[in-house]
């Protein structure tokens, strides 16, 4: 079962802290900890800088998902952009960081427990789950 | 995630320690903590939730404030934490490749091996140590079927890996030439055409190739662009430059190698040299050519091997034992 609660067009960067709010919000109210908060809160932000900074128009979304015995935040990061030619060179560490750019897609993948992305020429979709301990 | 949640209980233990007795011995034991929590790759951002787990149970009544302020210093630390995972993966990575490109120079090695070939009239010795793992220089030894010794030394312009795969299609280029093509301006020629036609643009190769006449002591030479070479007259007890015109290996297809020949008399010794020896640096300086010289006579009396080692020691020991640049020095020495 799957609800979307939530999403957050990112078009400039100050909608990046807005997409920080929402998913804050929904991962207290998921009872998340501190330190899981400020990791999805990272996630969010990267996912929204790469959409501000590489498709310029994009939106996130928001929703709540249920395991076995265990509740999650999906946070799914959507764009029309130009698209990723060679994921597997952007997934490589040190491929962003290295330039300062910040934790890039390996480092959402690190905070977050399940990640998925897809990409062509009419955009990209990231998705990632975190899920709360219960 | 067992051994974690052990460290969170040490913490506050510690914290607490602390708190009361403000003990240097406790400081200690914190150092000791926190080399531990490397070793099970714990992160910064992890340490500091601990940290406020710890005060949120020994400090009740914590002002909301000063609890505020973790949230927001926890925010802050999870790109340290991410940084520092990061740094884990890619220093595995990095002993995995060294262990590759170990067992790549390994490879070079072996494949380039050349035997030095063992003469009573004359005496050879040879020291060739790379800068990096993989060696950028290269020497060659040939015999041919009269008992004549070919003798190469070059330097591809260019260092590591690919000047490695380089320098093994030369070697198997030279061993391919037949015994009527020893002349150093055929074997440089043939050579060249190999270079031009298999190597990318932009890498160049340096050759100095001689003949040694095991016979007459005739030494014909020629010179792909390398390094000026050096006789050692023992009569005058000078060095003789030896040098002939030719350019680089791989420049253009049609070159002609100039080359010429000098008379090794008993006592004399030929020293062939790349440019890690020549260009030495010393501070900001380069050495001159007649210091590099002088250290080479220092040594004149021993046997060619010792000599290669000894001018070789003195130019490491110059360059602090981190050598700029791979390093070759090959010694003939007459001896009757």
């Amino acid at each position: 079962m799957e609800k979307t609660l939530s999403s957050v067009i990112i078009k400039k960067e100050w909608d990046i802290v807005g997409a920080r709010q929402a998913g804050r919000k929904i991962a207290i109210d998921l009872g998340f900890g501190s330190v899981d908060q400020a990791r999805i809160t990272t996630a969010i932000s990267e996912l929204a800088r790469n959409i501000y900074l590489y498709a310029k128009h994009g939106e996130i979304t928001f929703e709540k998902v249920y395991g076995v015995r265990k509740v999650g935040i999906k946070i799914i990061a959507s764009d029309r952009g130009p698209g990723i030619r060679e994921i597997s060179s952007v997934m490589k560490d040190g491929y962003s960081t290295s330039g300062g750019l910040g934790a890039g897609l390996p480092g959402v993948k690190r905070l977050m427990d399940e990640f998925d992305i897809q990409s062509d020429d009419h955009g990209t979709k990231v998705t990632v789950i975190k899920w709360a301990r219960q | 995630m067992s051994s974690l949640k052990s460290d969170i209980s040490n913490y506050k233990e510690l914290l607490s320690q602390y708190l009361e007795s403000r003990d240097e011995a406790v400081l200690y034991q914190a150092e000791q903590f926190s080399k531990q929590t490397i070793q099970q790759n714990i992160s910064p951002d992890e340490i500091v939730n601990e940290h406020y787990q710890a005060l949120q149970e020994l400090i009740p009544n914590m002002d909301e404030t000063v609890k505020d302020s973790f949230q927001f210093l926890i925010e802050t630390m999870i790109s340290y934490g991410l940084a520092y995972q990061e740094h884990q993966v890619l220093r595995e990575k990095q002993i995995e490749l060294r262990s590759e490109i170990g067992v790549a120079a390994n490879m070079q090695e072996t494949l380039l091996k050349t035997q030095i070939p063992d003469y009573t009239t004359i005496d050879i010795g040879v020291k060739s140590v790379p800068a990096k793992e993989m060696n950028g220089d290269y020497h060659h030894f040939i015999r041919d079927t009269q008992g004549n010794l070919g003798v190469a030394v070059a330097d591809v312009i260019g260092k590591g890996i690919p000047a490695a795969f380089c320098m093994s299609m030369i070697k198997f280029a030279l061993e391919s030439f037949s015994d009527n093509q020893i002349y150093p301006e055929w074997v440089l020629d043939s050579l060249n055409r190999v270079v031009f036609r298999n190597l990318e643009e932009g890498m160049f190769v340096t050759m100095f190739y001689g003949l040694y006449d095991i016979y007459t002591h005739q030494f014909y030479y020629s010179s792909a662009g390398h390094e000026p070479c050096f006789v050692y007259r023992s009569d005058s007890d000078e060095f003789e430059k030896i040098d002939a015109k030719g350019l680089l290996l791989g420049v253009e297809n049609d070159v002609i190698y100039e080359q010429r020949q000098t008379t090794i008399t008993k006592g004399d010794y030929i020293v062939l040299l790349t440019d890690g020896v020549t260009e030495c640096r010393m501070g900001d300086r380069f050495l001159k050519q007649q210091e590099v010289l002088d250290v080479i006579k220092l040594y004149a009396d021993l046997p060619s091997s010792d000599i290669a080692e000894n001018v070789f020691k003195h130019f490491e020991r110059l360059q602090d034992f981190d050598l700029r640049d791979d390093i070759t020095i090959i010694v003939i020495k007459r001896n009757e």
